[in-house]
């Protein structure tokens, strides 16, 4: 399950590829302008991501490790 | 006296008190002074891997950043977390490498991974050089902080001089412990002060957040975006990218891995670090408040809109306590700093000259050289001119230098050389001194795309490095291999 680590190229897709798609005032989202509710979301979810990988990891099994 | 005072006082205090007491029940030999014994948990290296974002940099620059220059400020979200994405697969190997070889500083690891104490007096010197006005900043940001929550009844020397001897003692005598125990008080503070600033200025003066990013686009269209040119999407993407990988190159952050009592603490903070860096949005929310409430700040004065806003917002007591947490971001990071540099000069400076010197000695060393370290950065804050924020401009991109031959060294079969590796960091280094001291950037080659020529110029320097190290590289081992099939 080692694999499951390449999901963390997905938040630097989001955060530095993303922004060209999103760079927008409008709409605000929860009041924020577009493009910095787009990485206040991708923050949380890269958070979500990393405790994925965590839990899935055989290395945070090990004794020690 | 006013109503700032008593709170402003109460911090240097219990800095100070905190500071010692960390030192209660330990043997200060080296290993607890530099690396806590390598005993620390998730808590305590969660915070100090935590306290590189909050420094007085991002409490007076990332709310000026945004006052002054809108979305650009976004970036210092995006570095942050994509370095903790990284910090779960690079941190848990040197830690791993640095607890098998008993290694306290970072120089300790180039030391090591390349059999080469020369490379480590090369790593030293320029994680020195990028770490005394990495300090200056502090002690400046520190008396901008009294000066002005003290309604100037301090002046902002008589700060400093206090704030710097505060530091040095604490950490002479508790080292990286009275960093870890200053950074809970710090932490706790900054979360209250930061997220009610952020939420209570905009619905103030706005009534709410969605009304003041509207109310800003319409006084200044596309300020919340990154512009066309110059701060573009380019220089975010370029510049998000360059300081992720420069991230853990600072020798404070390197040195904080090794605190970690097992690698699972560090994997386990990857996941919370992220949401740790959102306090910074809110940060970012005074700086836009301030846009257009206190308008007219310039130049490195934008620095000053956290406060400006804050003194024109509350009563002298409430701005006492901003004061107060603003101190603790200038204390605490300087501690860690402080630490840092004069085990740098006493681990890898003074014993590569002498090798023979024990950890004993060493350490006793170390801890001599804290007072001193901070006398020469209370001289530069005091008395340094251009000079001193030419090289703080440059420190982060000294330190980024060291990312290529680190992460190669993490392979299980290392393909750089020791000459390689020093090659490929001096020309990174000299590449970024030139740059910046002539002004360099893409802006002045004209002919190329403009995408291009908004690319963050540090590019340039890795990329230099990058390929002398290959280069240096390629040619030691072709001239030591017809050496090596004689020996055998």
């Amino acid at each position: 399950m080692r694999s499951i680590r390449w999901l963390a190229v997905v938040p630097f897709l989001a955060l530095l590829v993303g922004p060209f798609f999103v760079n927008q005032p409008t709409p605000l989202i929860l009041g924020l302008p577009f493009l910095l509710a787009w990485i206040v979301v991708w923050i949380l979810i890269t958070s979500l991501i990393m405790a994925v990988i965590y839990a899935v990891d055989p290395a945070n099994r090990e004794e020690g490790a | 006296m006013n109503g700032a005072l008593p709170f402003i006082a109460a911090a240097a205090l219990l800095a100070l008190v905190l500071g010692f007491l960390a030192r209660r029940g330990k043997d200060m030999n080296l290993e607890q002074w530099t690396v806590g014994g390598r005993g620390f948990g998730a808590i305590f290296v969660f915070l100090l891997l935590a306290g590189e974002i909050y420094t007085t940099f991002t409490f007076l620059g990332g709310s000026g950043y945004a006052y002054g220059k809108g979305a650009p400020a976004y970036y210092i979200l995006a570095y942050g977390t994509l370095a903790y994405v990284l910090s779960y697969f690079m941190l848990p190997p040197i830690w791993r490498y640095a607890k098998e070889h008993r290694l306290y500083s970072q120089s300790d690891f180039f030391v090591r991974k390349y059999d080469s104490p020369a490379l480590g007096v090369l790593v030293a010197l320029v994680d020195i050089v990028a770490l005394i006005p990495y300090l200056v900043l502090q002690f400046k940001g520190l008396g901008i902080i009294v000066d002005i929550a003290g309604y100037g009844a301090i002046s902002p020397t008589v700060a400093i001089w206090i704030g710097a001897i505060i530091v040095a003692a604490y950490v002479m005598v508790s080292g990286v412990h009275g960093s870890a125990w200053t950074s809970v008080a710090k932490d706790t503070m900054i979360l209250a002060i930061v997220i009610f600033l952020g939420l209570y200025l905009p619905l103030h003066y706005y009534g709410g957040l969605g009304p003041m990013f509207t109310a800003i686009e319409q006084a200044k269209p596309g300020f919340t975006v990154l512009p066309a040119h110059g701060e573009s999407l380019w220089w975010y993407a370029s510049t998000v990218l360059l300081t992720a990988l420069g991230f853990f190159m600072w020798p404070h952050s390197f040195g904080s891995i090794y605190t970690a009592k097992n690698a699972t603490v560090i994997r386990k903070n990857a996941i919370f670090l992220p949401l740790y860096q959102l306090i910074l949005l809110f940060v970012f929310f005074v700086g836009f408040a301030a846009t257009l409430q206190v308008p007219g700040l310039t130049g490195s004065n934008i620095d000053l809109a956290l406060f400006k806003l804050s003194v024109k917002t509350f009563d002298p007591w409430f701005v006492g306590v901003i004061g107060a947490t603003g101190i603790f971001t200038a204390l605490v990071p300087g501690s860690m700093i402080l630490m840092t540099a004069a085990t740098l000069i006493a681990n890898n400076l003074y014993r590569a000259v002498n090798p023979s010197a024990d950890d004993r000695q060493v350490s006793y060393l170390a801890k001599l050289l804290v007072p001193l370290v901070a006398l020469v950065a209370v001289f530069f804050t005091l008395k340094g001119g251009e000079t001193i924020v030419a090289l703080l401009l440059m420190g982060y991109s000294f330190v980024t230098q060291l990312f290529p031959s680190l992460i190669l060294s993490l392979a299980h079969r290392n393909f750089a050389t020791r000459e390689g590796a020093a090659a490929g960091i001096i020309v990174g280094v000299a590449t970024v001194a030139t740059v910046s001291l002539t002004g360099m950037n893409f802006h002045k080659l004209a002919w190329l795309p403009s995408a291009i020529q908004d690319l963050n110029i540090g590019i340039v320097a890795l990329v230099a490095n990058f390929i002398v190290l290959i280069v240096v590289s390629l040619a030691t081992r072709a001239a030591a291999a017809p050496a090596q099939a004689a020996a055998e």
